[in-house]
């Protein structure tokens, strides 16, 4: 059609211009997707937890334990159907740099309250029948290089010591929202150890985890398990693991809400920058505008030149800022993936770059095609010459 | 190429205006135009009629409003008070919507600054009028190289403004004017950014308009040689109209 030729003509006769003007709103669009990628990538742990799962830890702080023994008690808590529990381990691989969550976990129960970690049977079974046996998430055992049947050391930090490690499985995320960083070894290796060593520090858990037949139940549970164990030496504080994830991001809750800002700001600004384009470029054309009235062309013509016009430009740097989103957020988390365990664009970060487009377009198309309809054809046919 | 006298010269006679019918009344019109709090009127009690087929020449001195007029007429501006009847037709009773159809298909404008859109070729630029009628796309296609054969610019249909010296820029226009074979041409001193061998092409253009094709013309021009080619010219003097004819 002729008019969409005219308009896309229009919007690149300006070659500089509207290169930078685009470069601009591209790395406006790079920038909001990369910070809204980087706020899910903190509230992935949250996200990706279950309403059937409840955390139990130390009512006093998470690096108080709790004593083993609770375990039978919590067992006969009505809604209750599996119990579990871990340490954080804190182990290092190699050096200090190799971050990466590990824990001991009771592996049986563990692994049937996380049905998100797909393990090939055969390994799930030699793994719970291997005492120090490990699986390792997919993702670390790839950037370390690690196969199934490797032995790898672990240098403990919190329960000191080198830690031996039989690789038997490799779990895989049942999606992208799930861990593949973790390692998870047999809770019994490290209490028999401690037995010898440490045995002030044995039949000690960092945190019961434990699954409830109904989300429903969460409330009532919570209440029956930290009120039986009020009063003892150890009280618990019973929550959500959704809660539990919360209260981690909540420290961070205030750098969240200023990058969330900023993304906002971002788009402001290039809407302004955009805005301004627009103004100046139909500041020249007010005569053309003018041409096109007297020919007969009415003010929704004008309105779509505009329009258009300011269209094209915002959603061809949309369009190139989206396609650099995903490959800079794979470059980001090839570099940081071990803060950011799950760093992937969301569709939903890719909906609101589109949104922003489209809103800088036509937010920058207003006033200028506000002026152009409303001026009177004699005085723009003036401004020519 | 011998170099005629004037720019009607070799062509046939011009139009009888005592058998034609009036074709523009212009009654009573007065304008004015509001500067801060000061009242500046431009035209006062103007009273004329045109004639089909008439090519008239609005001269006067600059500022004496003869552009305000044209555009009067032409309905891209709206007058005080008085009537302007075209065609039978009252456009000071029009609405703008109404006007912008009623221009489209009932004036052809040629301005001093050719004012064509750059990114269109002479082509498109001729076609742009008749993008609001009915046409369909081929229909179009012929109206607009018969325009251009009319201005004998067939051969450069496809090249942009900017490839197109002043003289053939303007004789663009004069095809997207007549594209619509329109009820008046209008044109705003169409010779006064061109050189006199550019100007006289163009004025010999406007005279075959006007005698070949029977075009009801109204030109504002300075130049007394373009006017030449007029068989009226009205003489505005601070807003008031002095007859003469040639
Ligand atoms: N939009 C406007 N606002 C205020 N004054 C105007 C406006 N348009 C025209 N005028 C004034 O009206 C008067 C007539 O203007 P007009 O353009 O019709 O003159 P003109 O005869 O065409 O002059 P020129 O030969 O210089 O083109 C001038 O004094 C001009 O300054
Ligand atoms: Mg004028």
């Amino acid at each position: 059609m002729r008019t969409l030729k005219l308009l896309i003509r229009n919007a690149f006769r300006h070659k500089l211009r509207s290169g930078l003007t685009i470069l601009g709103i591209t790395i406006a669009i790079l920038a909001f997707g990369m910070l809204r990628t980087m706020v899910n990538a903190w509230y992935a742990g949250v996200e990706a937890s279950s309403a059937n799962r409840l955390v139990i830890r130390n009512s006093i702080s998470i690096v108080f334990p709790l004593p083993i023994a609770y375990k039978d008690k919590i067992r006969q808590v009505s809604g209750v159907n599996l119990v579990s529990w871990g340490n954080w381990f804190g182990g290092v691989y190699i050096e200090e740099k190799n971050f990466f969550p590990n824990f001991a976990v009771e592996p049986k129960s563990y692994l049937a309250l996380y049905p998100e970690y797909v393990i090939p049977d055969l390994q799930r079974t030699t793994f719970l029948n291997d005492r120090k046996g490990a699986v390792a998430g997919r993702k670390i055992a790839e950037k370390f290089g690690w196969q199934v049947g490797d032995t790898v050391t672990l240098k403990g930090t919190i329960f000191p010591g080198n830690w031996e490690f039989a690789i038997r499985g490799i779990y895989k995320g049942r999606d992208r929202s799930v861990d593949e960083t973790q390692l998870f070894f047999h809770w019994d290796y490290l209490n028999e150890t401690m037995k010898k060593t440490a045995s002030r520090r044995a039949d000690q858990v960092g945190f019961y985890m434990i699954g409830i037949t109904n989300p429903n139940l969460a409330g009532e549970v919570s209440t029956t398990i930290d009120a039986t164990f009020k009063n003892s030496l150890a009280e618990t504080l019973t929550e959500t693991e959704k809660a539990f994830q919360m209260s981690f991001v909540s420290m961070t809750e205030a750098i969240l809400i200023a990058i969330q800002l900023v993304s906002i700001v971002i788009i402001v600004i290039i809407m302004a920058v955009v805005a301004n384009t627009m103004a100046m470029t139909a500041r020249e054309r007010i005569g053309e505008y003018a041409i096109f009235k007297t020919l007969g062309f009415g003010g929704w013509f004008i309105a779509g030149l505009i329009f258009g016009e300011s269209l094209v430009i915002s959603l061809t740097g949309t369009a190139i800022g989206i396609g650099l989103t995903f490959p800079v957020a794979e470059a980001f988390h090839d570099y940081l993936g071990t803060y950011f365990p799950i760093f992937f664009v969301e569709r939903h970060t890719v909906y609101l770059d589109i949104a922003a487009g489209v809103l800088v377009g036509l937010v920058a198309g207003l006033f200028p095609t506000w002026r152009a309809v409303n001026i009177r054809i004699a005085d723009g046919l003036r401004r020519i010459g | 190429m011998t170099d005629p006298v004037t720019a009607c010269d070799g062509q046939g006679p011009p139009v009888d205006l005592e058998n034609q019918p009036v074709i523009v009344e212009v009654r009573n019109v007065n304008k004015a135009y509001l500067r801060g709090n000061h009242v500046i009127p431009v035209l006062q009690e103007i009273n004329f009629d045109i004639r089909a087929g008439e090519f008239l020449a609005l001269m006067g001195p600059s500022g004496s409003g003869k552009s305000t007029l044209l555009n009067l007429i032409a309905g891209i501006d709206k007058v005080d008070s008085g009537t302007i009847v075209i065609g039978g037709v009252d456009i000071t009773a029009l609405d703008e919507t109404e006007l912008a159809h009623w221009r489209a298909t009932n004036v052809g404008f040629i301005f001093q600054f050719y004012n064509l859109i750059p990114v269109l070729t002479a082509f498109e630029n001729v076609e742009l009028p008749l993008q609001l009628t009915g046409l369909s796309r081929s229909e179009r296609r012929e109206h607009v190289e018969m325009a251009l054969r009319v201005v004998n610019l067939s051969h450069r249909m496809d090249h942009y403004p900017s490839q197109l010296s002043g003289g053939e820029q303007q004789r663009v226009a004069i095809a997207r004017a007549v594209v619509t074979d329109p009820t008046i041409l209008v044109a705003d001193e169409p010779t006064g950014d061109l050189d006199r061998v550019s100007a006289k092409e163009i004025m010999s253009l406007m005279c075959r308009l006007s005698r070949e094709s029977g075009k009801t013309i109204i030109m504002v021009t300075h130049d007394p040689k373009a006017a030449e080619a007029a068989q009226v010219i009205r003489h505005l003097d601070k807003g008031s109209l002095n007859d003469a004819h040639p």
